[in-house]
C-alpha cells in the first residue's frame, strides 16, 4: 500500500510464484513455422515471398504499405511451403506463411551503438522495418506511435513493466535479465519523440525486477522508476498513465493528446536489438504458465511456433479433463480452439487453466451488489451495459458509454452471481459496430 | 482453402435455463477437418470468453453470511423474550422458503431456496414483530414477503421493495393492534403486573415520555419487536457483514447519521419535547433497518452518490415520521419509501466516466 495507483480495480491472486524465479531459456528450434500476415492492430501484410521461395532468418516476408501496419519477417532459414489461411490465435483465420526450416539458426548479437551517433530518422526506419508492435499484447505498430501528429509535444515517455496479468512473468523476466537493452530502448524511444522524460511503471511485486533496472539507470536523471501498487489493471494504458503521470486520457483520445506514450518494456527491449543488431522481431519470451501445464517456465519463442510445439517443452497439458488454453494471461487471453495455432508477436503467455477450476457456466439474476460498479476502472455501470449488450439494446448502451470499456474483465470477475458481463459487453459494442457500418452502407 | 470451413456441431439440447449457450468444447477436428488429432488427445480444449478467472464469491455464499450475522440479534430476542420469540422466528423462514418453493415449482423455474435470500426475508420479517404476534398472523406475512414482495416481480434480484419490510407493512395494515400489541420482555420485573407494553417510541409518541434508559435500549432490556430492542447485537451482526465486505459503510452510517444529525437538530430547540439523538438511534427499528434493510443490496443504489441520497433522504423521512407523523416508527416506511427510487437513482446518479470531457455549453 501507499504505492501510486489507479482508481478501483480488482486484486486477483497472481500466482507470478510459478515462473516469476525462472530464467529464461531459448526454445527449441521449430521445424515448421505458422507466420500469420496480421500479426498487429492495422491493416494486413501483403506476402512478399511466394511457394517454394527459399528464405533466410530474418528476411522479410510480408509488408503493407498502409501507415498502420509493421511487417512480419521469417523466424527461421527454409523455405515457404505454403500460404494458406490458418487458424489466428486472436480467435479468427488469417493469412499466414508456412515455413519449412532446414535446421540452421542465426546468431545475433553485436555492441550497443552510441545513441547520439544516430539519427531520429535512422532510429525510426530501423524500428518501422523491424516489425515492432506492442508486446504486451495489443501489438499496436510501434512505428505508429512514433509518429504523433505535428503539434502535439509529448512530454515523456513511459515503459509499461506493470504485468499485472495473473500468471505472466515475461516482462519481469525482462526486466531483470535484461534492464540495460530496455533502459536503452527506453533512450531510444525518448531520442525518436524528443521526450525529455521517461518513466518505467513497475508494480511493487518485482522488487528484483526494480532494482536491477535502477542499477541500469544509474545516476541519470532523465529516467524515473515509479513503483505501483500490485492490482488489475495497472498495466492497462489509461490506467499506467493516471497512475504515474495524474493525467487522465479524454473518453475517445489517444495518450499522445496528453502528451504520454506508453510502450511495454519487451517492446523497447526488442528495440535495442533491432537498431544495434538488425534483428527484426522474430522471438519473443512467452511465459507458458498456469495450472493445466506441467512444468512452467519462461521461453524465448521464435514467432511461428505451434502452441503444441510450446507446450510439449513444458511437459505437456495435464491429461484428461477440460482445460482452457489461452493466448494471453487469464484476465484477457483468448481461448485456443486447437494447439496448431502459432506463437505470435503479441503473445506475452501461454496460460493454461484446468477447467475445473475456470467457472461455472450457470449464472444467477443480478442481485445488484454494486460490486462491478465499485470496480470498473473506467467508472462504467457494468450490469446495466450486460443487460443493453445482451438484449442488443444499443441506443442505452451507447448512452451508458459502453464504447468507454476497456474490455479488462473486472466485473465479471468479481460478479457473485457469475453472469458473463464483458461478454454481453463485448456483444453490445459488436452490434453498435454493425449498426454503424450498416448506416455508412445506406449512405 | 474451402476445405477449411468451421463445421458446427448439431446443436446440444440446452440444459437448465440460464446456460451460457456459447461455451462449448471444440475438437480440434472440428475447426480443421484435415488436421490430425493433436497428440493430447484425452485433454479437451474449452472455449469461452475472458475473463477466465473468477472470484470465489457466490450468491449463496453472501446470503448464508447475512444469516450468520443476524444470529446474535435472534440468540438476543430469544434471551429477552423466550421461546415464543424463536418459535415465531421459525415459523416466519420455514412460511417464506415454502412459499418461494412453490413460487418456483409454478413458474417452472429452477428450484433456488438454498440460496438463504428466503430465509433471511423470514428472520427480517419475524425480528419486526411483537413476541406475542398469533403465528398464523406470521404466516401469511411471510407468504406475503416472498409471494408479492418478492416472486411477483420475478423472483430474487428483481424485487423493487424489501420483501421483509413489504410483509411487515402489509401486517400493520391488516393487523394493526396486533402489530403494535407489545410484550415486555421477560428480563424486566414490570412484566409481573403489565399485559401489555409499550416501546420507547410509543411513549414517547403518545405519552411524551422518554426516560428509558439508553442503556437498556442498548442491550435490548425494552418492550419492542423481537429483534429490533437489542442494538448491540445487530451492530455485532452489522460489524461482521462489514468486516466480510458484503456491505458497504456508507449505508449503515449514512441512516444512522443523518438520523442522529436531524433529530439532534429538535432535540436542541427544545429537549423537553423532543427525544434525544441517542435515543432515536437506539429506539424501535432503527438499528435493524441501518444494517440490515437499508443494506438489502437488491433494493439499494449502486453508485456512490445514489447511496448517500438514498440513506440521508430516507434517515430524514424516518426521523420526521417519528416526530411529525402519525405512526410512532418511521423507519419501515422511509426504506420502503426510498426502495421505490432506487432504478430512478441508479440511472441519474452515475459516476463519471474515466475521462470524461466536460460537456460543451450550448
Amino acid at each position: 500500500m501507499g504505492h501510486k495507483t489507479f482508481a478501483r480495480g480488482v486484486h486477483p491472486s497472481y500466482y507470478k510464484e510459478l515462473t516469476a524465479g525462472k530464467r529464461v531459456e531459448a526454445a527449441a528450434l521449430p521445424k515448421t513455422v505458422t507466420i500469420p500476415l496480421q500479426q498487429h492492430a492495422g491493416a494486413p501484410c501483403e506476402p512478399l515471398v511466394k511457394k517454394g521461395d527459399l528464405v533466410t532468418e530474418g528476411q522479410k516476408i510480408g509488408d503493407v504499405k498502409a501507415f498502420v501496419s509493421a511487417p512480419v519477417h521469417s523466424s527461421i532459414s527454409g523455405k515457404v511451403k505454403d500460404i494458406e489461411l490458418s487458424q489466428h490465435p486472436g480467435g479468427f483465420r488469417s493469412l499466414s506463411i508456412i515455413i519449412e526450416g532446414d535446421g540452421t539458426a542465426k546468431e545475433w548479437g553485436g555492441p550497443a551503438k552510441d545513441l547520439s551517433s544516430i539519427s531520429v530518422d535512422a532510429l525510426k526506419d530501423s524500428i518501422r522495418e523491424a516489425g515492432i508492435v506492442g508486446m504486451g499484447g495489443a501489438a499496436f505498430p510501434t512505428s505508429v506511435k512514433l509518429a504523433p501528429p505535428k503539434g502535439k509535444a509529448i512530454e515523456a515517455v513511459i515503459l509499461n513493466g506493470c504485468e499485472c496479468e495473473p500468471y505472466l512473468t515475461a516482462d519481469h523476466r525482462i526486466m531483470l535479465e535484461e534492464p540495460e537493452k530496455v533502459v536503452w530502448g527506453l533512450r531510444a524511444l525518448m531520442k525518436t519523440l524528443a521526450a525529455p522524460k521517461g518513466f518505467v511503471g513497475i508494480e511493487e511485486n518485482k522488487p528484483d525486477a526494480i532494482e536491477a533496472l535502477r542499477k541500469a539507470i544509474g545516476s541519470s536523471t532523465d529516467i524515473q522508476i515509479i513503483i505501483l501498487e500490485a492490482k488489475y489493471p495497472q498495466g492497462a494504458e489509461k490506467m499506467l498513465i493516471v497512475a504515474a503521470t495524474g493525467k487522465k486520457v479524454p473518453v475517445g483520445k489517444l495518450p499522445l493528446d496528453v502528451g504520454v506514450v506508453v510502450n511495454n518494456v519487451g517492446t523497447a527491449a526488442a528495440i535495442f536489438e533491432a537498431v544495434n543488431w538488425g534483428k527484426p522481431l522474430i522471438e519473443r519470451i512467452v511465459t507458458v504458465s498456469g495450472n493445466g501445464v506441467k512444468e512452467p517456465r519462461n521461453l524465448k519463442v521464435r514467432v511461428g511456433t505451434s502452441f503444441e510445439e510450446v507446450l510439449s517443452q513444458c511437459g505437456g497439458l495435464v491429461e484428461g479433463g477440460e482445460v482452457e488454453v489461452l493466448n494471453g494471461g487469464p484476465m484477457m487471453g483468448i481461448a485456443q480452439p486447437t494447439l496448431s495455432v502459432p506463437v505470435i508477436k503479441g503473445t506475452s503467455g501461454i496460460t493454461v487453466i484446468a477447467a475445473s477450476v475456470i467457472k461455472s457456466s450457470v449464472y444467477e439474476a443480478c442481485i445488484r451488489c454494486a460490486s462491478c460498479v465499485s470496480v470498473c476502472p473506467m467508472a462504467l455501470m457494468p450490469y446495466k451495459l450486460g443487460d443493453f449488450g445482451k438484449a442488443f439494446r444499443t441506443g442505452e448502451f451507447k448512452d451508458w458509454d459502453g464504447l468507454s470499456c476497456i474490455e479488462c474483465g473486472c466485473c465479471s470477475y468479481v460478479c457473485p452471481s457469475k453472469r458473463p458481463l464483458l461478454q454481453w459487453i463485448r456483444l453490445g459494442k459488436l452490434k453498435v459496430r454493425q449498426e454503424a457500418q450498416k448506416a455508412a452502407a445506406a449512405k | 482453402m474451402e476445405s477449411l470451413k468451421f463445421v458446427r456441431k448439431p446443436k446440444r439440447p440446452l440444459p437448465q435455463n440460464n446456460r451460457i449457450t456459447d461455451q462449448r468444447t471444440l475438437d480440434a477436428k472440428e475447426i480443421n477437418p484435415n488436421a490430425e488429432q493433436p497428440s493430447q488427445a484425452a485433454t479437451r480444449l474449452i472455449v469461452s470468453s475472458s475473463p477466465h478467472f473468477l472470484n470465489t464469491e457466490s450468491v449463496p455464499k453472501i446470503m448464508h453470511n447475512v444469516v450468520t450475522a443476524l444470529l446474535p440479534a435472534t440468540a438476543a430476542s430469544v434471551y429477552f423474550f423466550g421461546w415464543r420469540a424463536l418459535l415465531l422466528i421459525i415459523v416466519c423462514v420455514v412460511a417464506c422458503l415454502a412459499t418461494e418453493y412453490a413460487f418456483q415449482k409454478i413458474r417452472k423455474q429452477p428450484i433456488k431456496i438454498h440460496d438463504g435470500s428466503a430465509i433471511i426475508t423470514g428472520m427480517l420479517l419475524a425480528m419486526t414483530l411483537p413476541a406475542g404476534f398469533p403465528i398464523f398472523g406470521a404466516i401469511l406475512g411471510s407468504v406475503f414477503a416472498i409471494g408479492v414482495g418478492k416472486q411477483l416481480f420475478g423472483g430474487l434480484g428483481y424485487n423493487i421493495f424489501n420483501p421483509a419490510l413489504l410483509g411487515r407493512a402489509f401486517l400493520m395494515a391488516t393487523y394493526p393492534v396486533l402489530t403494535t400489541t407489545w410484550v415486555w420482555p421477560r428480563t424486566m420485573e414490570k412484566a409481573i403486573d403489565a399485559v401489555t407494553a409499550a416501546t420507547p417510541l410509543v411513549m414517547a409518541k403518545f405519552e411524551g415520555k422518554f426516560d428509558v434508559p439508553i442503556m437498556d435500549m442498548f442491550i435490548g432490556n425494552t418492550a419492542g419487536s423481537l429483534g429490533e430492542t437489542s442494538a448491540i447485537a445487530i451492530i455485532l451482526g452489522g460489524l461482521y457483514l462489514r468486516y466480510k465486505g458484503y456491505i458497504n459503510w456508507k449505508l449503515p452510517l449514512g441512516y444512522l447519521g443523518t438520523i442522529a444529525v436531524f433529530s439532534a437538530i429538535f432535540w436542541y430547540v427544545n429537549p423537553a419535547k423532543y427525544p434525544s439523538p441517542l435515543f432515536h438511534l437506539f429506539a424501535g427499528g432503527a438499528m435493524l433497518g441501518a444494517w440490515f434493510m437499508v443494506t438489502d443490496m437488491v433494493t439499494s443504489p449502486v453508485t456512490s452518490l445514489g447511496q448517500w441520497i438514498f440513506v440521508i433522504v430516507a434517515g430524514i423521512l424516518a426521523v420526521v415520521i417519528r416526530l411529525f407523523g402519525g405512526l410512532p416508527e418511521g423507519v419501515m416506511y422511509s426504506i420502503l419509501f426510498m426502495n421505490a427510487f432506487v432504478p430512478l437513482l441508479n440511472k441519474h446518479t452515475r459516476p463519471k466516466v474515466f475521462g470524461e470531457v466536460k460537456a460543451q455549453k450550448g
